[in-house]
């Protein structure tokens, strides 16, 4: 699959180490660049390399699609150095997508730590639009510090202009934060959750995974209930090289996205 | 108007505790108001009493000297402030503020201590309630250990 060129609308970065590309294409309608939320792209620096990165904006938007991407290596460095005008190349969208039809009638409780919400932030969308065919909705996320939180702005107008309850929680903090600290797992007692009634999705860095699902499960959520976001180094995305490969499934294919029930075995595997 | 049985009888901490104990609990509860920003306790201090909190934030923190205070933790409706009345030397560790208005049952410490001594299995009742959130305290503290979100 031959990467299409795409150029930089605009760059902006939400903390420190996390910028948001915003990526539009002159010689491709940009339905084409349709996906649905969970999905990724592979962006591609020339003469750099490819990287996997989830789409973070609103699938209902078409002008444009947003990448957040975490500065953590060769080529999201190179990514994070683009200016307006550059062009980078694109393949995608690639992997399974948040069962937002599935889980439609039940409450929702997403739980994303740092980075996590980008892949989530599609999904929140998407439910947010379509919100009388959800229950009740809760978002609950950790970040490290408060100027390590992504999207503060919307996480704030997503309190106040819509039916969503927000908790969010930093690691550490000065005594000037008024906000809570501790970890994102301590926010499920202020969710309320009607174990029967709920379908959780988790994305962030797996040990947070690991504790948020322990936590939900300990709150009477089955393992089937539970869906995450896996993330592995992607190199082909479409099922063939095995550098993604997770067990018995390649990430980019059968992935990100899984029902927990699906993966738990390997899951508790430390070296995968 | 809730009397204080009720009230704590609807705490989380309190949930399923046998109605005699709830009793004994009763006699050593009172109803506490702090405004935003109030300091409930300070570190050094002998730890009198704790707190099962109802409504409102309360923030711990640590003097961290040329740190300045670090916030370590804050908690809400429905979560207990303070273990150290239950640990000699008796002396809290950390410094607890009001983030917002908080509404709380103070516990008198020293009544409750006497009551666990005279009848060992509210003593062994409480303690398994204590342990267990000395458990999930500490978890949370590896956890933060872990700094999971820390930068590539």
């Amino acid at each position: 699959m031959i990467p299409r060129q795409v150029r930089v609308k605009k760059i902006f970065w939400e903390t420190e180490d996390v910028f948001t590309l915003e990526l539009v294409s002159e010689d491709y309608p940009m339905s084409e660049f349709y996906f649905r939320p969970g999905q990724f792209n592979m962006l591609y620096a020339f003469g750099v390399g490819e990287a996997a990165i989830s789409i973070s904006s609103d699938s209902a938007k078409k002008n444009s699609i947003l990448h957040s991407i975490h500065k953590v290596g060769y080529v999201t460095n190179a990514l994070s150095k683009l200016k307006k005008g550059d062009v980078i190349g694109i393949r995608g969208p690639f992997g399974k997508a948040w069962p937002l039809e599935e889980i439609k009638g039940y409450d929702i409780c997403i739980m994303a730590g740092g980075i996590g919400l980008a892949p989530l932030r599609p999904s929140i969308y998407y439910i947010l639009k379509h919100r009388k065919q959800y229950g009740k909705f809760t978002l609950l996320y950790g970040a490290r510090s408060p100027r390590d939180m992504l999207y503060p702005v919307e996480l704030e107008q997503w309190a106040k202009k819509h039916d969503i309850h927000i908790e969010t929680i930093v690691d550490r903090a000065d005594s000037m934060w008024r906000g809570q600290v501790g970890v994102v797992t301590e926010l499920i007692d202020y969710a309320e959750l009607d174990p029967e009634r709920t379908r959780s999705m988790v994305c962030g860095p797996e040990i947070m995974m690991k504790y948020s699902i322990d936590e939900l499960k300990k709150n009477g959520l089955n393992e089937d209930q539970i869906y995450l976001s896996l993330e592995r180094n992607m190199k082909c995305a479409l099922g063939f090289c095995g550098h993604c490969q997770y067990g018995p499934s390649f990430v980019c294919k059968e992935g990100p996205v899984f029902n927990f029930s699906k993966v738990k075995d390997i899951f508790e595997i430390r070296e995968l | 108007m809730e009397d204080l049985s009720g009230v704590l009888r609807n705490h989380p901490f309190i949930k399923d505790l046998d109605e005699n104990y709830l009793k004994q609990i009763t006699g050593c509860a009172s109803n506490v108001l702090y405004h935003e920003n109030d300091i409930i306790f300070s570190e050094g201090d002998e730890a009198v009493q704790f707190y099962l909190i109802r409504t409102g934030k309360v923030a711990l923190e640590i003097n961290g000297r040329e740190k300045g205070n670090v916030r370590i933790l804050t908690m809400g409706p429905g979560q207990i402030l303070g273990w150290s009345w239950i640990i000699s030397p008796y002396k809290w560790h950390f410094e607890a503020r009001a983030l917002e208005d908080v509404r709380a049952i103070a516990l008198d410490g020293e009544c409750l201590r006497n009551k666990c001594e005279e009848d060992p299995k509210l003593g062994y009742e409480m303690l398994k309630r204590f342990s267990h959130i000395l458990e999930q305290r500490l978890q949370s503290t590896r956890m933060q250990l872990l700094d999971v979100y820390k930068r590539g």
